[in-house]
């Protein structure tokens, strides 16, 4: 399955912005950050949540699918890009399409920015700046084998269901090791666990 | 030292590109890529993790970025305020040159530095003339690089002829220095981080390690993805107490009950190491007739958690193959915050968790140089190397390496909260204030503007106008930790060294430079000979040999190539002390460790009805210490905007809320952070920012009576509701100068905190 990617394990998060600070420092985009970091039961839990763009592969990022422009390129290792400066017209289309939430558009700049794995860093054989400064490692990257020499038994899911859309994507999140045969809350389910079916 | 901006960089040393091409940054190099850029390897100005990173370094020599650094204690992590950091070496706000006025009621005018220097020296002469020596004081920082720390401790005593002197590391874990020396006879955390990842068995009592030292999580979940049981002991349910197999929701000022009772399971049970105790420590049948009177009845009544947990933690922490024990301020902070501390020692020797890999205690320290800070003699009570200023033997020692006769070197002097009730009683009239913040950090803030605005003359150091810096007389403008270098030492007692990554604005200068030639115009120059930080290093390492906090064997050589080595180090070839009592021998005379007699008493301010709650302080993870470096900083100032109250659901406010907290020494209103998450009868604020939104205005500012630290971490309150919370003021700058330039941040009314931990909501667009 996956190759080198980020996987994103919410059981460690602890809601300290660093990946968001460092999203800011990335090269490609600096000075914003392109990272979501929610709190998911506010009030009740600490619990928090980031997410980097999940980088769809199948069907191939929606994002890119909706594009009127041609903007968004998906690169051949999978990483779909942040809009091409020439071509995006800033009409949103993406942030409607994608099922995650994550494009963001410059209203005054007509322009698209979404995370884009750090492609200035990842194209030289370096993390992406928010999973290498992670200070609890809820942002990891590597391989799966290399998440599971660090954390045995660890189980991920790389595919999401919305409605009767299933969608893989090249990064991957982290499975609680009680849940992985249930529901992920919000009623989506896992359908795929290390590529093998769960259903 | 090679220079860190490199002129011509088609000479730079092996290029940014190419360590990317390799996959990884080494660990000590400095590069530069085709842009000119250098990399400089020095490690984060906050906490006392003291995380390894790169500044980056323009090809004109200014600071403007930061670069993961694959050191050993952090392994490339850091969090947001490290990421930050770099954001303060330019800042808008910086002051460039000397600030200074006769009266307070007037404004600051900028001045040249022989005008300040003079006023100052004049001010000094005119006091110390007329009421005495001791009635000028120093206080000085732990935030300051160990050669600066023990240039305060030697200018106090050989410029200034003072006995006081101390620093702001008081108010940070010299409970836990007490305890330890008490017990071990050494003033240090145990074992290293990375044996965390050893341990069968976590236990970390007052520390909210997610918020205060984010990057110490890869230890405490590593040692989880091992199989080791977490038990958190703290009142409120933080990031890391949720994933904890065992949360110990005690009530604040209870801890020294609550390990007492575990104790008394233990030696209930048969669990406890007898041979280990009979080969290795005295006192035990003393502590053990003690704890015999602490059942957890009795325990579950004083701290409000259930019996059962007690017992259940007992079993864990003692049946483990290797429990280790690390705690922090929420222990410390207490007028039994020695005890506290002694109570956490007294269960991991009992059991024999001691001295061993993943077996061992350890205390997470605060401000960045917390452990180094103290230990070279900017301490009321020590002088280099930790020794102490009421043994003659040891005065005899440092008054020949210091060139002075034994006659001229004061006694030893009172803690800062001490210092600061001798300034309303005229008994301390003058003062110079080392890169600290006493208005902001410490407790009862009505007894501290007293103090202060009682005094006849007060200078402080800075590089930004701290609130302590704009009720002085005179302010010094110097350099942050990117424009000098210097070494500090974490909370593993890892000595590791800092680099100098730009040079400072003109008219900024190094505090070494501002004491040294205070001390030349005083009329003890010969004593201050000292160009730079090295040279200041190298007397520190003479002053420190055979102590046991023995420096002799680190050099800056040594240091930039190992990333680090661990004190006590006597001589060149020795690799340091990263894990001790390896040998079962204690730094006592005798070898053993002296266990000592804990009995819990409540804490100083008793709840009464019209006081039923209990206030506790703490940090949030955007800020640092009084704030007056983090609450300058765009990014952190958006993701945490101001201070909150922590309430429980029960007490019928909405998040939002205007919630009033009183205490016996003052009221301030927070907007309600109402969550589950904190026990119903405390109430939580976090403690960065000045009044009128200052926890420390509420606090209490009664003492241990051994570490002198104030119990910042209980006191008696109520709550109420209220029309409107508080404005945050925006931190004071110096003349001519924005607060918030448009462009750093936006300062629209911040927003109430709408998480748990009061981290502002996510970016959303």
């Amino acid at each position: 399955m996956m190759g080198r990617t980020i996987f994103i394990d919410p059981g460690r998060c602890i809601g300290c912005q660093a990946c968001v600070s460092a999203c800011r420092e990335c090269d490609s985009h600096r000075g914003k950050s392109m990272i979501h970091l929610d709190y998911t039961d506010e009030g009740h839990s600490v619990a928090s949540l980031p997410t980097v763009c999940m980088h769809c592969e199948d069907p191939v990022a929606p994002c890119a699918e909706v594009c009127p422009a041609d903007a968004i390129l998906v690169t051949a290792d999978g990483v779909v890009q942040q809009a091409d400066t020439t071509r995006c017209i800033g009409c949103a289309n993406c942030v409607n399409a994608c099922p995650f939430g994550v494009p963001k558009i410059d209203l005054q700049a007509k322009l698209q920015m979404k995370c884009n794995l750090c492609y200035d860093r990842t194209a030289y054989g370096l993390a992406p700046m928010c999973a290498t400064v992670c200070p609890t490692g809820a942002l990891f990257y590597g391989t799966l084998e290399e998440l599971r020499a660090e954390r045995p038994g660890v189980q991920v899911a790389d595919s999401f269901t919305f409605g009767a859309t299933t969608i893989a994507t090249g990064v991957a999140m982290v499975v609680p090791a009680d849940k992985v045969q249930w529901p992920v809350p919000g009623g989506l389910p896992i359908v795929e666990v290390n590529g093998v079916d769960v259903r | 030292m090679t220079s860190p901006v490199p002129l011509d960089p088609s000479v730079a040393p092996p290029g940014t590109r190419e360590f990317r091409d390799a996959g990884g940054i080494p660990a000590d190099r400095w590069h530069a890529d085709q842009n000119g850029e250098t990399l400089v390897p020095t490690h984060c100005c906050f906490c006392g993790v003291q995380c390894g990173m790169y500044l980056r370094v323009d090809r004109g020599g200014k600071v403007f970025g930061v670069e993961p650094r694959n050191h050993d204690i952090n392994r490339m992590r850091l969090c947001p305020k490290g990421i930050n950091a770099y954001q303060q070496v330019n800042h808008p706000d910086r002051l460039t040159a000397p600030l200074m006025r006769h009266n307070r009621d007037q404004p600051f005018r900028e001045v040249g530095w022989d005008e300040a220097l003079d006023f100052t020296v004049a001010e000094i002469r005119r006091i110390q003339t007329e009421y005495g020596m001791d009635a000028f004081g120093l206080l000085g920082g732990a935030s300051l690089y160990t050669e600066k720390t023990y240039l305060v401790g030697k200018f106090a005593r050989v410029a200034l002829k003072t006995r006081h002197v101390d620093y702001n590391g008081r108010l940070c874990m010299v409970s836990a220095a007490g305890a330890n020396k008490l017990a071990f006879g050494i003033d240090r955390a145990g074992n290293p981080f990375s044996d965390m990842l050893l341990t069968d068995c976590l236990l970390i009592a007052g520390s909210n390690v997610g918020e205060c030292f984010p990057v110490m999580t890869q230890y405490v979940w590593g040692a989880r993805d091992r199989g080791a049981t977490l038990i958190i002991v703290d009142p409120r349910e933080t990031a890391v107490a949720r994933t904890a197999d065992i949360h110990v929701a005690l009530k604040p000022g209870t801890d020294s009950a609550f390990f007492n009772s575990v104790l008394h399971v233990v030696v209930a049970e048969g669990l406890t190491d007898e041979a280990y105790l009979a080969a290795h420590a005295t006192g035990w049948d003393e502590v053990k007739r003690t704890v015999a009177g602490y059942p957890p009845a009795r325990a579950a009544e004083i701290c409000g958690v259930p019996e059962e947990q007690i017992v259940r933690v007992a079993r864990v922490f003692a049946g483990a193959g290797k429990a280790m024990a690390w705690h922090a301020r929420g222990v410390e902070h207490h007028s039994q915050g020695v005890e506290n501390c002694l109570s956490i020692i007294n269960l991991c020797v009992a059991t024999g968790h001691i001295g061993r890999p993943g077996a061992g205690y350890g205390t997470l320290t605060g401000q960045g140089n917390g452990q180094g800070g103290r230990e070279h003699g900017q301490k009321s009570d020590l002088l280099p190397g930790g020794r102490s200023m009421t043994n003659p033997e040891h005065r005899r020692q440092i008054c020949e390496i210091w060139g002075i006769d034994e006659s001229e070197l004061p006694p030893a002097g009172t803690s800062m909260m001490e210092m600061v009730w001798q300034m309303q009683r005229h008994e301390i009239r003058g003062l110079i204030g080392i890169c600290n913040n006493p208005f902001v950090s410490l407790p009862h803030y009505a007894t501290v503007k007293d103090g202060y605005d009682t005094l006849e003359f007060h200078a402080q150091f800075d590089f930004f106008l701290s609130e302590t810096a704009a009720n002085a007389h005179v302010v010094f403008p110097v350099t942050v930790w990117a424009e000098d270098d210097g070494v500090m030492a974490n909370a593993e007692a890892r000595v590791v060294k800092h680099n100098k990554a730009q040079e400072p604005p003109a008219g900024v200068r190094t505090d070494t430079w501002v004491m040294c030639e205070l001390a030349r115009r005083l009329g003890a120059g010969d004593k201050f000979d000292f160009p730079d930080s090295r040279s200041v290093f190298e007397e520190l390492r003479v002053a420190s040999a055979g102590t046991v906090n023995d420096y002799s064997g680190i050099t800056y050589e040594r240091l930039e190539e190992t990333g680090g080595i661990v004190w006590p180090c006597p001589s060149v070839d020795h690799p340091g002390t990263p894990r001790l009592f390896e040998d079962g021998r204690s730094y006592h005379p005798d070898g053993k460790i002296h266990m000592q007699v804990v009995e819990w008493h409540p804490p100083m301010d008793p709840y009464s009805e019209e006081f039923p709650f209990s206030l506790t302080t703490g940090r949030t993870v955007a800020h640092y210490l009084s704030g007056n470096q983090t609450r300058r900083l765009g990014a952190l100032v958006e993701q945490t905007p101001r201070p909150w109250v922590e309430v429980h659901p029960a007490h019928g406010f909405r998040n939002g809320d205007p919630v009033r907290v009183v205490t016996r020494r003052g009221s301030e209103v927070f907007p309600a952070l109402v969550t589950d998450a904190i026990r119903p009868d405390t109430v939580f604020i976090p403690y960065h920012w000045p009044v009128p939104t200052a926890a420390n205005a509420l606090t209490i500012d009664a003492l241990d009576p051994r570490s002198k630290i104030p119990e910042y971490k209980v006191c008696a309150a109520r709550i109420e509701a209220a029309e409107k919370v508080d404005d945050v003021p925006a931190p004071p700058t110096g003349p001519g100068r924005l607060a918030y330039p448009e462009a750093q941040v936006s300062r629209v009314d911040p927003l109430p905190p709408t998480s748990p931990q009061g981290r502002g909501t996510s970016e959303r667009s």
